[in-house]
């Protein structure tokens, strides 16, 4: 784990920034797919693939890379966006996302575009390829530094399959696994605390053996650090309930679960009409909400 | 007659029972012994399903999932992502009946090597009853893109297939049975995916031959039955399919030219298994009456195996009169 200085939490967040810019353009051209996931995970994606992980974009096969399993595969524009930032593949093709014949399938299917481990979307199961992945490599080399992150949804935690999951992980003792779990408060049908109540979600982990830290998954620092304790977390799996804000950074899609599923120009209209609300979210991200010029940026 | 490979015992008294799953043990274990990729995983069944054989000879290659079939899928997927090559064994009911979509997505549209064992499968499940009785896992996984479907006949076939699916690249299903069956093959006979064996041959004019299509262990009955048609003067063909997909449609086609109809035989539900993939395939090819045997529609329940291969009309006379509906009789 490395300290970040100043200017690499400036830079990072300039990135993450960019990113958001992406997927919106992304989820605008499609006119299809969700915006509230992806934004608010672009801060842990960013320091993720900008800063944390072992990977070669230019060699995507690279067998000593860090594995990155996206369980929640719905919320892959900010994966793809990623992935397109980092210079897997060109940013321009991140505007085909959904179409016909594009490698940025709806959800993502392994085998078809560059960086991605695993096809995924029906919820639940990408937690327990992570763990298929840590223990073969632990079979392989019990020294190995090779680290399996899973990306995960508090929503997608109400799957049972995440929970026969964890009960493996904790047997196993998997050191070198690390969960990310967005605790963003928001599944489709409302707020996780409605739909189905997660906590203590922190207990529920440290049940199954895991070591649980809590982070506000906005602060790259914060999530850092949060990583770099979960590396050094001995014979025990990690994971990490990174604190989010749903739509982050577009304050006016922010918190609002009717923006899990929908695109710039099918969100609710009561705050922004439908034909403005990709202009009104760039425009947000270019300025963070009004608190700069355009240009200072 | 009877073809030359099988075993000679087969309609005497000495015929020899074994359970097919024993042959998954042996063969797990020869597989993984030639290679050292091959990982086992089971759900709370290790022995019933044969697992523990590896699990002895390669303990740390082998991993206890706990009664979690779900769960164990992925983590077969996972680990063949990273170059294993996983074997993972339930019942047939749990694995894939339960884990059909972590199946179909994290392994099969995944497109990776991990090989799935669905023991305890069919009616002769016996005692345990309709809950444990798999009779449609034929459907289940025969429609999904990338799967290779197989239905072994006894302990020697089950044993080759899975060395031949451990060789091979892919997904690969291959579905056991609980209770002691005849052992019909032999070591010697042969077993390559994809390939029907000729196990009966005596034809006579096509107007007056019927052919026999089975899968599984009910070649036994099958068997039996063209023993029964040929001695009472008709011609029969009977050509043993072990493995469902893929289909070995030049077999079925030259079949259908040498016979009038022919009979699917299958300890499965009628719907989806390999009566459907034959009248899916000669439909088109070659339109050729086709007479199912098969569970109709049911559910299973508790009884003795024999039993119950009798009461869904799975059985020897159950055949010969399916066979004599083709002739036209």
């Amino acid at each position: 784990m490395n300290y970040l200085h100043s200017n690499d939490v400036a830079r990072l967040e300039r990135k993450a920034n960019e990113i958001r810019q992406s997927i919106i353009e992304m989820l605008t051209a499609a006119q299809s797919g969700h915006t509230a996931g992806p934004l608010g995970m672009a801060d842990v994606f960013t320091l993720l693939y900008f800063e944390v992980l072992k990977h070669d974009p230019q060699n995507p096969d690279w067998e000593e890379r860090d594995r990155v399993v996206l369980s929640n595969g719905h919320i892959c524009p900010v994966l793809y966006a990623t992935l397109a930032h980092a210079g897997y593949f060109p940013v321009e093709e991140l505007l085909t996302l959904r179409q016909f014949g594009s490698r940025l399938q709806g959800h993502p299917h392994r085998g078809t575009l560059p960086g991605i481990e695993t096809s995924s979307g029906p919820l639940g199961s990408g937690l327990s390829q992570a763990i298929g992945m840590a223990l073969a490599e632990r079979m392989n080399n019990p020294y190995s530094a090779k680290y399996f992150y899973c990306l995960t949804g508090d929503g997608e935690v109400n799957e049972g399959q995440i929970w026969e999951a964890a009960m493996l992980a904790g047997k196993e003792k998997l050191h070198n696994l690390i969960v990310i779990i967005d605790r963003n408060g928001i599944q489709i049908d409302g707020y996780t605390k409605d739909v189905m109540p997660l906590e203590p979600l922190r207990a529920k982990f440290e049940a199954f053996n895991f070591d649980v830290q809590e982070v506000d998954g906005h602060n790259i620092r914060s999530i850092n650090d949060a990583i770099g304790k979960a590396q050094a977390v001995y014979s025990q799996p990690s994971v990490i309930i990174a604190h989010t804000i749903a739509s982050k950074g577009v304050d006016v899609f922010e918190r609002d679960f009717r923006w899990h599923g929908n695109p710039p120009g099918k969100g609710p209209e009561d705050r922004v009409p439908r034909d403005q609300q990709a202009q009104v979210a760039l425009e947000k991200l270019r300025t963070l909400a009004g608190t700069i010029s355009q240009e200072t940026l | 007659m009877r073809a030359a490979h099988l075993d000679t015992r087969i309609c005497s008294p000495e015929v020899e029972l074994v359970p097919n799953r024993r042959g998954y043990g042996e063969g797990l274990l020869e597989a993984g012994k030639r290679d050292a990729r091959i990982v086992a995983l089971a759900a709370d069944l290790t022995e019933s399903t044969q697992t523990h054989m590896f699990a002895e000879a390669f303990p740390d290659r082998f991993v206890q999932c706990g009664v979690a079939e779900q769960n164990m899928a992925s983590v077969a997927s996972g680990m063949a992502a990273m170059g294993k090559i996983p074997f993972i064994a339930s019942y047939a009911m749990f694995s894939p009946g339960r884990s059909w979509e972590q199946i179909r997505t994290t392994i099969a549209y995944n497109d990776v090597n991990v090989k799935i064992i669905g023991a305890h499968a069919g009616v002769s499940v016996g005692p345990d009853g309709a809950t444990h009785q798999a009779i449609e896992d034929i459907a289940i996984m025969r429609v999904i893109p990338n799967m290779v479907v197989i239905a072994p006949a006894d302990v020697h076939e089950a044993r080759k297939a899975v060395l031949a699916a451990a060789q091979y690249e892919g997904p690969v299903y291959i579905r056991l049975a609980r209770a002691p069956s005849p052992v019909v093959t032999t070591p010697e006979s042969p077993f390559v995916i994809g390939k029907a064996e000729y196990c009966f041959e005596a034809a006579g004019a096509p107007e007056q031959t019927v052919g026999l299509v089975t899968t599984g262990t009910l070649l036994h009955h099958g068997l039996e039955a063209a023993e029964a048609l040929q001695q009472s003067g008709y011609g029969v063909l009977l050509l043993h399919m072990p493995t469902v997909k893929p289909l070995d449609t030049e077999a079925l086609l030259a079949l259908s030219e040498r016979c009038v109809g022919l009979v699917t035989i299958e300890e499965h539900q009628q719907a989806g298994g390999l009566g459907s993939a034959v009248a899916e395939f000669l439909s088109a090819a070659r339109p050729t009456l086709i007479i199912p045997v098969g569970v109709a529609d049911q559910f299973g329940q508790s009884g003795d195996p024999e039993e119950l291969i009798t009461h869904y009309h799975l059985d020897t006379p159950a055949i010969e009169m399916a066979a004599k509906r083709v002739l036209g009789g």
